[in-house]
């Protein structure tokens, strides 16, 4: 798994981030990352906790939101959300098409920090 | 007790590999070279297919070949015998290939002497899928072998993939193996893929592989030429 290569760019945004907002101390480190994502949170975590220490995210918590794998319709452009269990099967719940665009369940993003 | 302030980021977390990702398109295009990335399970015949690609296609393009599998040069002396250039990345245990490592074996080839580059991924049907190359086109191999229920279990991969080439077909007669089902799985996540049936042993739709990638090269070296 790639969880490492993804820490390291995570280490290094927040500390970005942090340094221009003049933080003293990184608390917490919101994550967004769709369900359609392997990646592991406790795995993350835990290289965090390695890579972040000495420096001033030492400690931080990574609270980690799974954003769900949501479709449109092609043909109502009704959006509903498909559990990564249903995958094989499914259908548009309003029209019954098998038409759809994948609209989000592959985001991968920091949201957001607290610092102090 | 100091302030605790709530800072907005929304930031890419592989911003810089996407970053790196666009430059090595734009090389690309400045050289006029069109680059596939192949990326498959281990032993679902990447290399049989690139050499396939080669034989088919190398009186019409110039090709080079990005080796990626893990930390052997069994596959790039395969290429090489073929007659085309081919970089080994020494990739030790990793999982997948990214933009810095591609824009390193890009700097090792010639690319003012070739139409096609193919990055023969890692063996893996997950962690490739989050890391663009800087690739114009993402194909996958998925092997009658390793079964109809792939997509389930690899949605990410299927979801992000251009073509997906079902290898082995020669297999299907003795799998459990069922192609309708197999394409209804794969078009649910991802409408928009195209699906090319092939055997790289019998040489069975070898030809509409290669229609696919010569069309796939005219329209960007056309659009590149622009």
């Amino acid at each position: 798994m790639h969880e490492l290569a993804v820490t390291e760019s995570i280490l290094k945004i927040v500390l970005k981030h942090a340094q221009t907002n003049g933080a003293a101390k990184v608390l917490t480190i919101g994550l967004t990352i769709g369900e359609l994502s392997e990646l592991v949170g406790d795995c993350i975590q835990h290289y965090f906790d390695y890579m972040s220490k000495d420096t001033i995210a030492e400690g931080a918590i990574l609270d980690i939101e799974r954003s769900p794998i949501i479709f449109q319709c092609n043909d109502c452009k009704n959006t509903f959300p498909v559990s990564l269990r249903d995958t094989k099967d499914f259908a548009c719940p309003a029209c019954g098409s098998i038409k759809f665009a994948l609209i989000s369940g592959r985001e991968f993003y920091i949201k957001d920090i607290t610092i102090s | 007790m100091a302030d605790i302030r709530l800072i907005e980021i929304k930031e890419e977390i592989l911003s810089d590999n996407k970053d790196l990702a666009d430059e090595i398109r734009d090389t690309l295009r400045m050289n006029t070279v069109f680059m596939l990335n192949l990326m498959a399970s281990p032993g679902g015949g990447k290399t049989s297919l690139i050499v396939n690609t080669i034989r088919n296609m190398k009186g019409a393009y110039r090709i080079g070949v990005i080796e990626g599998d893990i930390d052997s040069v069994v596959d790039a002396e395969k290429v090489v015998k073929e007659g085309v250039p081919a970089v080994q990345l020494k990739t030790g245990g990793f999982c997948h290939l990214d933009a810095s490592m591609i824009k390193m074996a890009l700097d090792e080839m010639d690319l003012k002497n070739l139409d096609l580059v193919i990055i023969d991924n890692i063996g893996n049907l997950v962690c490739p899928a989050e890391f663009d190359t800087g690739s114009h086109k993402n194909a996958m191999i998925l092997s009658v072998p390793e079964g109809d229920d792939k997509p389930l279990k690899y949605p990410m991969m299927f979801s992000i993939c251009d073509v997906l080439v079902v290898n082995k077909i020669d297999y299907l007669s003795i799998a459990d193996f069922d192609m309708e089902v197999l394409k209804e799985r794969v078009y649910r996540l991802n409408p928009e893929i195209k699906i090319i049936e092939v055997s790289c042993k019998t040489g069975e739709g070898i030809e509409k592989w290669t229609r696919w990638l010569t069309d796939e090269i005219k329209t960007h070296l056309h659009s590149a030429a622009l």
